[in-house]
């Protein structure tokens, strides 16, 4: 007889005290169990990134973690991004660089690309695409995606780079023709 | 998913427990992005998951110049410390291409080890860096090289009850330089189709005192290229030497063809990665004499 557990985490800031059964994912603790449907189910196997959320200091798949994993961890969805002040300056600038379009890796990307520019914030367009390369878009082609993160960044320039430079520049020196 | 209980170790006891109880219905939850995905899967249909990251023994991660690295140590924590990047090259190649920043965050070597994939990226590294796997279990704890480790696809030494606590890197001697890479279609977050680590020690003379050639994705285990490894060993380390110690390793691959590669391919593959691993292993020692 599996019995559901008690977890306590902070949520987006928030003291939050939950019942899970043990086999239950983060995931789906969130969407189903909490009720936060912000963060988006893709893949459910660690491929696409659609589901990332924060744990204390690093991003990860919240499909590939438990919901009683998080007891007395800090967690943060896209969810925890927006203040009654207004949108993350992130968020602000997917909508400006139309970096979205179905908008179901979104979340993910906001969630990944906020935990890089706050270590790194003058990380440049290839430390963005190496962090990134987690998190999957079907629409866009990633260059708006990564156009918006640069543009949030301290001090990188915004790409203008068309695709194919882009390409060739995430290809380090020596890496496969 | 079959429904299970879970358990946070807080001892080394504790586990050997639960997983002595229930035999091949428990197993040792690490970073979970192997196990959660074969779950759902149904590949393992569980009572009970054990959490090691709650074990602090498996959470050590001393450099003193030997290494002790717990078995849920994850990817991330290798790799972003410079003293343990700069002492142990080979396993830091491997930590640093498993997955995305997602996966590193919680995948780590000990799991890589005992999920006993043929294509894990961080096993060959540990082979070329002699590693030791202690592992604990109801009788106490026991040794076994990293290269003993994986028995077959999903096989391992582990036996009832036990599990493995922690790898230990003995210090890399004078002279010692180690390298791993793979070959993917794509930069980031995929399968390896072949893989290959190497390590040079360099001699007082400026010969090959000792090599190592682990292989990765070409058989049901990681293999060791021995006669590539014997081949170099007392002579000059040559682009000539190494070309002929990468046609060697070529014939220490027994792969399979499948939807990624096939058995050409992959021998193709061998030889050019043994060559590439084994140049930048022998620059990697040069800079550490």
């Amino acid at each position: 007889m599996v019995e559901k557990v008690h977890v306590r985490t902070t949520l987006n800031g928030e003291p939050t005290e939950f019942l899970v059964y043990p086999y239950q994912s983060l995931l789906e603790t969130l969407r189903e169990v909490i009720g936060l449907t912000g963060t988006k189910e893709g893949c459910n196997d660690g491929n696409c990134g659609a589901c990332t959320v924060q744990v204390d200091d690093r991003i990860v798949d919240s499909c590939l973690v438990l919901g009683v994993e998080v007891e007395g961890k800090k967690v943060t969805t896209v969810e925890g991004l927006a203040t009654p002040a207004g949108l993350h300056p992130l968020q602000q600038a997917f909508l400006e660089e139309a970096s979205l379009q179905c908008g179901i890796c979104t979340p993910g990307f906001l969630v990944a690309s906020k935990a890089l520019l706050d270590r790194e914030p003058k990380a440049d367009e290839h430390r963005i695409r190496h962090w990134l390369a987690g998190n999957l878009c079907r629409c866009t082609g990633y260059d708006k995606i990564i156009r918006a993160v640069q543009k949030v960044g301290a001090t990188s320039k915004p790409a203008r780079a068309t695709a194919a430079q882009a390409t060739a520049k995430r290809r380090p020196a020596g890496a496969r023709k | 998913m079959h429904p299970f209980n879970y358990v946070a170790a807080k001892s080394v006891d504790e586990v050997t427990k639960v997983l002595a109880k229930h035999g091949d219905r428990a197993r040792c939850l690490a970073g979970g992005t192997d196990l959660l995905v074969q779950l759902r899967a149904g590949v393992y249909e569980l009572d009970a998951v054990v959490d090691i990251k709650t074990l602090p023994a498996a959470n050590v991660l001393t450099l003193n110049g030997s290494l002790r690295m717990g078995s849920a140590v994850p990817c991330h924590r290798i790799y972003e410390d410079k003293a343990i990047a700069k002492a142990f090259p080979g396993i830091v190649d491997g930590a640093s291409i498993v997955g995305g920043i997602q996966i590193q965050s919680r995948a780590g070597m000990g799991g890589n080890l005992c999920n006993s994939s043929p294509s894990a990226d961080t096993v060959p590294g540990l082979i070329v860096h002699n590693a030791e796997c202690v592992i604990a279990g109801p009788k106490g704890k026991r040794s076994v090289a990293a290269a003993d480790f994986v028995t077959g696809v999903r096989r391992n030494v582990l036996k009832n009850g036990e599990f493995l606590l922690e790898v230990k890197l003995p210090k890399p001697d004078k002279g010692f330089g180690a390298a791993y890479e793979r070959f993917t279609p794509r930069n980031e977050m995929d399968i390896a189709i072949a893989g290959v680590a190497s390590s040079i020690t360099l001699g007082a003379n400026g010969k090959v005192k000792d090599a190592k050639i682990a292989l990765a994705a070409v058989a049901p285990t990681p293999v060791q290229a021995k006669k590539a490894e014997e081949f170099l060993i007392g002579k000059e380390p040559t682009a000539a030497n190494i070309a002929k110690a990468s046609e060697l390793a070529r014939e220490a691959a027994k792969p399979i063809s499948d939807m990624r590669g096939t058995v050409e391919q992959r021998k193709h593959l061998v030889g050019v990665l043994t060559r590439r691993t084994l140049t930048k292993a022998l620059e990697r020692a040069k800079e550490a004499k």
